[in-house]
């Protein structure tokens, strides 16, 4: 039943506006179903990217989203990066989702040459909420694409299944490589599709110490590094909005027989670092 | 209220349908507006009601999962308060109906709302609430959250009313209960649809109160671990109960057939899903196909099992 609720008509979207607006200050008008106008982000913009004019992304950044969040604790998104000439490559993306307490999920930056041509993660989504990706290319401009994302049903929340594991294995790092599909092409022209999952509650700070009754302080993956030898693949600025057990599958220009390096660290300064070998034969 | 008048209309009419038992006196002064919930006697001095399976809603009240109360000679002990404040009072008019005992325990079996919105109403009632040492914790993380989402379905009537209430007795391990000459064993588990689960057993008449620990019917909902789950149906397979009060589904239900379907559940979900992992499939693909064939079992599949799928895409994929 809740699953299929929509917003059809002015009445539900002013009940809607009254839920969402008790919560959180500023809040997306419902419009219709599946492109509200969003009063969040034009007072988050500026807060963000100051007065710079975002222009749309035309493809240079795309996101993809399921329409409904099925575990608001754990929604999938995938961001597809095409670059050209004029535009020249991506320097960073910014990811946002607009009703989150804390907004702005991660800033992801890329290395010179590591050609990131796709970037999929997993996000909290607390209430229905546009997720955007903004990207900053060489040329200096900043362009925007969004998809909107509703609310789950059900007794799914944007928390921890299993807050016992998750501790216990704090910063217990794993790393996939995917063998490219297409056969036939020289290993050092295709790109290595890869998966890096870092074991850490990536809890929001809202919860309460149940001895003290203090709160207990936010505690997630801020910084993160990713390299190949000596260059850079990617680095991340994360927030709480990035689900508990970060996950970032990824595909970008790699060079065979040099190590995979991963660097990580948390809001409580604890540090994580873990190598793999890549062999050309896993390319 | 609409929902009085279709209560009166259609509870209270089955209620004195299959029960025969006429409101007492003391139940109406206690419960002013409450139309008692229309439960069974599942066996002597146990009785429980069987929620519709579907989503909480203003229409039904809350009324989704299975709730019920045991009376022992001196108390009453209570599981689960139901998915609404209204549900809550109409339990207590179910148990005021039955006896004057005083109701001396509420126990949550875990987090979610259908089970603990009806807490509030038992507040004047002087009950301790009783709940796994993992529950505060849960509450508290998502306490608020639930209050916000379950708005939109449940209407701001049904809301006005509700709180989170957490335990204040809680339990560890396993811990006896007494009730006056009955004991209650309750027993905290591991992580499984919940990292907070709580049964309850009745040792004078082997009535197993599962909690969500086992769904008939109802698509189990994994909101904990879904190896957690599996590894743990075992243990809760060799509890020696004559008949269960599953979370969800038929009450009472066969013990131990009634675990058999959500464990063929699991078992497609869990193969399915660690072949996708092998393959390589990204979580937004495994998660449309795994499991379809469990569709035609149960009810609300489309509801929850692609967040099933990724919960466990989620957990298996650090096997």
């Amino acid at each position: 039943m809740f699953a299929t609720i929509q917003l059809r008509n002015p009445l539900v979207a002013v009940v809607l506006f009254a839920f969402f607006g008790s919560a959180i200050s500023s809040s997306a008008w419902a419009q219709n179903a599946d492109s509200p106008e969003s009063t969040t982000w034009s007072s988050l913009k500026g807060d963000v990217f100051g007065q710079k004019f975002i222009e749309p992304a035309n493809g240079i950044v795309s996101i993809e989203a399921p329409k409904r969040a099925e575990d608001a604790a754990i929604v999938p998104i995938d961001l597809h990066f095409k670059t050209d000439a004029a535009s020249g490559r991506i320097k960073t993306v910014t990811l946002i989702v607009d009703e989150n307490p804390s907004p702005v999920a991660a800033v992801f930056r890329f290395g010179v040459d590591a050609g990131v041509t796709h970037l999929a993660t997993r996000l909290r989504v607390n209430a229905y909420s546009y997720v955007r990706a903004i990207a900053e290319t060489e040329d200096g401009k900043l362009r925007m694409t969004e998809t909107f994302v509703k609310a789950s049903g059900g007794c799914s929340a944007p928390a921890m299944k299993n807050s016992d594991e998750a501790l216990a294995n704090l910063g217990k790092m794993k790393l996939r490589v995917f063998s490219s599909k297409s056969s036939g092409m020289e290993p050092m022209t295709r790109a290595t599709e890869m998966q890096l999952m870092i074991r850490h509650p990536n809890n929001s700070g809202l919860q309460m110490d149940q001895v003290t009754r203090y709160y207990i302080p936010a505690h997630f993956i801020q910084g993160l590094i990713v390299s190949q030898g000596n260059r850079l693949i990617m680095s991340m600025e994360g927030g709480i909005s990035i689900s508990e057990d970060p996950n970032f599958r990824f595909e970008f220009d790699a060079k065979p027989g040099e190590d995979v390096k991963v660097e990580a660290s948390d809001t409580e300064g604890k540090k994580f670092q873990d190598e793999w070998p890549l062999a050309s034969s896993s390319l | 209220m609409s929902h009085a008048t279709r209560r009166n209309i259609l509870k209270t009419g089955i209620f004195f349908a299959c029960c025969g038992v006429p409101h007492t006196r003391a139940a109406l002064a206690w419960s002013m507006s409450a139309d008692p919930l229309p439960v069974k006697q599942v066996a002597d001095g146990v009785f429980a009601f069987a929620g519709a399976p579907a989503m909480m809603t203003r229409q039904n009240e809350g009324e989704i999962c299975n709730v019920g109360f045991i009376i022992g000679d001196d108390s009453v002990a209570v599981i689960d308060s139901g998915g609404s404040v209204v549900e809550g009072k109409a339990l207590i008019g179910a148990i005021r109906a039955k006896t004057d005992r005083p109701v001396r325990y509420l126990i949550n079996t875990h987090m979610h709302p259908d089970h603990l919105f009806g807490n509030a109403a038992f507040k004047s009632s002087g009950a301790t609430v009783v709940g796994h040492h993992n529950l505060p914790r849960a509450l508290e993380s998502r306490g608020t959250y639930y209050l916000q989402s379950y708005r939109e379905a449940m209407g701001d009537d049904l809301m006005a009313d509700i709180r989170i209430v957490p335990p204040t007795k809680l339990i560890t391990d396993e811990e006896d209960l007494d009730i006056g000459n009955r004991k209650l064993t309750l027993r905290a588990w591991k992580a499984a649809h919940t990292d907070n689960d709580l049964s309850v057993f009745d040792h004078k008449t082997g009535v197993l109160f599962t909690g969500d620990l086992c769904f008939i019917d109802h698509l189990p909902t994994i909101d904990g671990s879904l190896l957690g789950w599996i590894a743990q149906l075992d243990i809760l397979n060799g509890i020696k109960a004559k008949f269960a009060v599953p979370g969800h589904g038929a009450v009472p239900s066969p013990w131990p057939q009634a675990l058999e379907a959500e464990r063929r559940y699991f078992d497609v979900l869990a193969s399915d899903i660690r072949r996708a992992i092998a393959d390589g499939v990204p979580m937004t693909n495994a998660v449309k196909s795994a499991a379809q064939r469990e569709r035609a079992n149960w009810k609300l599949f489309d509801e929850y099992n692609q967040r099933n799928a990724i919960a466990a895409f989620a957990e298996l994929e650090w096997e």
